[in-house]
């Protein structure tokens, strides 16, 4: 923390060279993203608009499971706030580079924050970096990548036809099953995550249609582990 | 190249949502600190809307689906990789149900 934050050309093209492993993780869920879109019946403008507005992989797929038309502006912002919320915790770790940040660079960083690149931005933070600019730097590749890919799935969609119930979607569960595997953290997931399944199944069954199964299931199973926490502590 | 105003409005409504998440979560959260509790909730979200998203599904999917999960975390476990996983668990969900 001695030396001044900076935001440097250099630095955002440090980012750039820094995101190229970030943006392979990243192709196959766009792809995955467009041809749901497709399914969903979405224009290749709507995709082009809401992979590049949203720019959010997760709240994306769970809005468009169960997509309507006309569409609901609620239940979408909903579903997109509540798979978001995570984002909120991740902002603050980083406000040693934010908290020196004004205008555009702050709010065009912010926009670009995602799992993979706000992981390498902490660990770049800590390990001493102090020119901010390279959090920006590995973001925009992965937005026009994630763009790109998505476009590239509707695409593909358009191609393949799929009806609904069709294998194919079962790639929008691998990526959450991936997820999966990647957060568990020993059976103190167990409970949350068990409750969290019980409760998205039977709140399927009596809201069927609507997106509040993952809502209920979300918010039931992580109060369901912190209440375990706080217990236990 | 259609665009329907229910469909641009909901995708806005997602833009302002999920921007809220990333910026107001850093505006909000560096001037008052998350109580242990609400920290601790928070952390659990990611894997509780993983679960609601897939449980469900696979529920409803049957056979080819629970194959194609057991595929996807095998391949997750083993190789760590993202195009693996979902690549292998797809194309099993896709042999099951062909061969069914």
């Amino acid at each position: 923390m001695n030396q001044p934050v900076t935001f440097t050309w250099a630095g955002f093209r440090k980012g750039v060279r820094l995101s190229v492993p970030l943006l392979i993780g990243t192709a196959p869920f766009g792809v995955v993203c467009g041809i749901v879109a497709q399914g969903a019946g979405l224009s290749y403008l709507e995709t082009f608009l809401m992979s590049g507005l949203v720019y959010a992989g997760s709240a994306q797929l769970v809005a468009l499971a169960t997509w309507t038309h006309p569409a609901s502006a609620l239940a979408a912002g909903f579903a997109a706030f509540v798979v978001n919320l995570r984002l909120a915790l991740m902002g603050p770790v980083l406000a040693p580079w934010f908290d020196r940040l004004r205008g555009w660079r702050l709010w065009a960083s912010l926009f670009v924050m995602a799992d993979q690149n706000w992981a390498l931005g902490v660990r770049a933070m800590n390990a001493g970096e102090r020119d901010a600019a390279q959090l920006l730097g590995t973001g925009v590749p992965m937005l026009l990548t994630w763009v790109a890919t998505s476009m590239l799935g509707r695409v593909l969609g358009a191609g393949l036809r799929p009806a609904p119930g069709h294998p194919i979607f079962f790639a929008a569960l691998a990526v959450f099953i991936c997820m999966l595997v990647t957060l568990w953290r020993g059976a103190r997931d167990l409970l949350p995550w068990g409750v969290a399944g019980a409760v998205a199944v039977a709140t399927a069954r009596l809201l069927p249609h609507t997106s509040w199964y993952i809502v209920a299931g979300a918010l039931a199973g992580s109060l369901a582990g912190a209440i375990r926490d706080r217990m236990q502590a | 190249m259609s665009l329907s105003l229910a469909t641009l409005a909901a995708i806005v409504a997602m833009m302002a949502a999920t921007y809220a998440c990333r910026a107001g979560g850093y505006l909000l959260f560096t001037r008052i600190r998350p109580t242990p509790f609400l920290r601790s909730v928070l952390a659990y979200i990611p894997g509780g809307i993983f679960m609601s998203y897939v449980t469900p599904a696979l529920v409803h999917g049957g056979l080819p689906s629970w194959a194609g999960a057991a595929v996807t975390v095998g391949a997750m476990v083993a190789t760590r990789s993202l195009v693996a996983g979902i690549f292998l668990g797809t194309a099993a969900t896709w042999a099951v149900w062909l061969l069914r």
